[in-house]
């Protein structure tokens, strides 16, 4: 398991085929990544602060949770803080499974879980300002089904 | 103890991380105390719904016992991923 908190950008190919190479039990390996995405009136910016410590440890929890329930040979979690612009790369997981379900479902958690119970805040900065990101109801009731 | 504010609670009471000398036995305590001392904490501490705490870097409820803790944080919802 890894897991890496940075403001430096990553090199998704790099990760993802470091990720899945030399894999003997794994028949499946699954990626995700978040990218910043433009909103309405133009995105200048998007911040996002972290709680460094508490960061960490709330992301190799989750992970460990998710390895122990699919029995994930591995996981990989990525997250970048600092200010991003559009089209930059928020974050990544990958997940390692004897089968694709699991690498799957596996991935989806880590990724519900990442939103609404590891400390970042996202901030959006366009010229009308800069606001919070509100966290919404849906991410919250998504934890629901796992 | 150190508590720290993340996101707009941060903006709100205009500080990242202070130390408080305090005797309260819950977190819900360690609120009331706070936002006894300026408007810009009763602001922040306003609606605790709209709030989220950790208590030596757990996600834990506003009940959560004080003693012997280091570091409470105060943030709002997360948004991660």
């Amino acid at each position: 398991m890894r897991i890496v908190v940075q403001d430096a950008p990553f090199d998704l190919g790099t990760e993802a085929a470091g990720f899945a190479e030399g894999r003997a039990v794994s028949g499946a390996v699954v990626t995700f990544t978040g990218i910043v995405r433009d909103v309405d009136g133009g995105l200048q910016a998007m911040e996002i602060e972290h709680y460094p410590g508490m960061t960490e440890a709330a992301l190799t929890e989750i992970a460990e949770q998710a390895i122990s329930r699919w029995s994930l040979e591995d996981a990989l979690v990525i997250h970048r803080h600092g200010r991003l612009e559009v089209g930059d790369m928020i974050m990544m997981v990958a997940t390692a499974a004897r089968h694709r379900k699991d690498a799957f479902e596996a991935a989806e958690y880590l990724m519900d879980y990442l939103k609404s119970r590891a400390p970042f805040w996202k901030r959006e900065v366009t010229a009308d300002g800069a606001d919070w990101v509100a966290a919404r109801d849906e991410d919250e009731d998504a934890l629901g089904r796992w | 103890m150190d508590v720290l504010y993340f996101a707009w609670v941060r903006e709100r009471i205009g500080i990242p991380q202070e130390a408080v000398d305090t005797q309260a036995g819950t977190v819900m305590d360690l609120v009331e105390e706070l936002r006894g001392r300026e408007e810009r904490y009763a602001a922040a501490f306003a609606d605790i719904s709209a709030l989220r705490v950790a208590v030596d870097q757990q996600l834990t409820d506003f009940d959560a016992p004080l003693s012997g803790v280091r570091e409470v944080a105060f943030f709002p919802p997360m948004t991660g991923g």
